[in-house]
């Protein structure tokens, strides 16, 4: 019982490793002082702080912008290309998937540079576009990673039985081929708008005239002492945390739906 | 059938021009001279020369791989046993929640909160002065520097393992001690050698980044720690020495790339041959 109890009692204390930064965020952003280590009063200044400050109100708006537009786009562009990927040939299909781990194998500062001085050499005016682009180009992967099993385990015949019963290629896939694969097109898109949020060193390379999201922001502030960066980051970490408990809940909803119309 | 294929199309024409062309230019701007126009490609090693023949470098080459083998240490045996102790819990799926869930929280946030903790007047200093000891000074410190990375990295060599661990048959652990082995040959004779291929994953997940990460050692080793990513930033953002960064990218590449062949030959020798589960 000893080791049951040495068991737990480390499990406990890498947790606390975990939250504890997580947590000291959290509160510290509602600190009433400056100060890093006592906690002397509940106080909204470092939001009001933040609110006021016009360049982390709109990296906050950066931020969620290019999530929400880079998760539409790959998750649409993803998903496409993995349906078509999934009747490629052999060759094209080996080929294809190589280059698509390239972005998430590479060490992301590499993707990043290559991106930079690929948007410089084409005289690419750095902003919100090649922030965009950059995030759409490292989105897909994930996305094609994550339609491509459930594309696996679909029965072949169902595309042949629906095309011999008259419907057209986009027809099929639309009503035969998504339907069924929904739970890696909606995991793919959450994966996407998760990396999208977060990232920050491909960012850094690829953006410029003032376009910053979150991560950048923080990067640059953080050079002097200044609770508003807390309340910053409090506010990725309740958007974050809100999507992850989404993702947790998708196959659970999922599940209940199937069960619904297996009673219908 | 045929026509769902064209549906690749528009994606290869685009991962042609977004991935392939910067990885090329990466290439072949490491093998041209700075200030030469790249249209009139003129090949030459002279970044790679300079690299190999400044001490500096070398130097912050072989810092940035201290650390990351330090780093790499210190997430397999701290995480060794945390996986070990969650796959043997009765809550192990929610303990592999929480051990996901930092893992999508920004890095830059996390590791930013350190700063406030590692600070001379910082919580972790002030609990220790509780008890009577302290102030110490951990930021801008080498430990502040591996603390960051092992605390950004861990979660994947925890959850490497895991699967690993979660992978092997129970009974071969009491075929193991029907036959009369004790706990401790149980786990150094079957447990630990099944385990190897996630340890080798995990060692993958925590090794690369640490390698190119630069700003961990920023945030929270302060301006003067120079590691490899630093350098390559640097020569992007501030030098605007394409050629020389490009050169250097490489060089980390290829260090990486015969670090995973080492760990690589290292997991066939120590695994079982054949394996068990074939």
């Amino acid at each position: 019982m000893k080791g049951k109890f040495l068991r737990r009692l480390y499990i406990l204390a890498v947790m606390i490793f975990f939250y504890l930064p997580i947590i000291y965020t959290v509160v510290f952003s509602f600190n009433s002082s400056k100060s890093l280590s006592t906690f002397s009063g509940f106080s909204l200044q470092w939001y009001e702080k933040m609110f006021h400050n016009k360049d982390m109100v709109n990296s906050i708006f950066y931020t969620i912008a290019i999530a929400v537009l880079a998760t539409l786009v790959s998750t649409f562009v993803g998903t496409l290309t993995a349906i078509g990927l999934s009747k490629s040939g052999r060759i094209l299909k080996a080929a294809v998937e190589q280059v698509n781990d390239m972005p998430i194998m590479n060490p992301d500062i590499v993707t990043g540079i290559g991106l930079l001085m690929f948007f410089s050499t084409l005289a690419v005016k750095k902003g919100f576009m090649t922030l965009l682009l950059s995030h759409i180009m490292f989105c897909i992967p994930y996305v094609i990673l994550s339609v491509m099993p459930k594309l696996r385990s679909l029965d072949p015949n169902l595309l042949d039985a629906a095309l011999d019963l008259g419907c057209t290629p986009m027809q099929a896939v639309t009503k035969v081929i998504v339907p069924q694969i929904t739970s890696g097109i909606v995991s793919g898109a959450l994966i996407a708008f998760t990396m999208s949020f977060d990232d920050f060193v491909i960012s850094y390379f690829v953006t410029g005239s003032g376009v910053n999201n979150i991560s950048i922001m923080v990067y640059t502030m953080s050079k002097r002492i200044n609770p508003s960066i807390n309340a910053l980051s409090t506010v990725i970490i309740v958007i974050i945390t809100a999507a992850l408990i989404a993702i947790n809940l998708v196959p659970l909803l999922s599940e209940k739906n199937k069960n619904k119309n297996k009673g219908v | 059938m045929k026509a769902l294929r064209k549906l690749v199309y528009p994606y290869i024409a685009w991962a042609a021009v977004m991935i392939v062309v910067p990885m090329l230019m990466i290439l072949v701007y490491a093998f041209t001279k700075e200030g030469n126009s790249v249209r009139n490609f003129m090949f030459s090693l002279d970044s790679f020369k300079r690299f190999f023949s400044d001490p500096v470098f070398s130097e912050v080459l072989k810092r940035s791989l201290e650390i990351a083998v330090l780093t790499t240490i210190f997430c397999v045996l701290l995480g060794y046993p945390a996986a070990y102790a969650m796959v043997r819990s009765r809550f192990k799926i929610q303990w592999v929640l929480l051990t996901t869930i930092p893992t999508w929280i920004n890095m830059l946030v996390r590791t930013y909160a350190w700063r406030g903790m590692l600070d001379n007047k910082g919580l972790i200093n002030s609990f220790l002065g509780l008890i009577g000891l302290g102030p110490y000074k951990m930021l801008e410190t080498t430990f502040a520097v591996v603390l960051g990375m092992v605390y950004n990295f861990i979660p994947f060599m925890i959850l490497q393992i895991y699967n690993a661990l979660e992978k092997i048959d129970k009974s071969y652990l009491e075929a193991a001690a029907d036959l009369g082995a004790n706990r401790v040959q149980v786990f150094l004779k079957v447990t630990l050698p099944l385990s190897v291929p996630g340890i080798i994953s995990g060692i993958t997940l925590v090794f690369l980044p640490a390698v190119s990460s630069f700003f961990i050692p920023k945030l929270l080793g302060g301006g003067k720690y120079v590691l490899i990513g630093n350098v390559i930033e640097n020569q992007f953002l501030t030098a605007g020495d394409w050629s020389f960064g490009s050169a250097i990218s490489l060089i980390m590449a290829a260090v990486i790339i015969v670090s995973m062949y080492i760990t690589r030959r290292i997991d066939r020798k120590i695994s079982p041959e054949g394996g068990l589960d074939k």
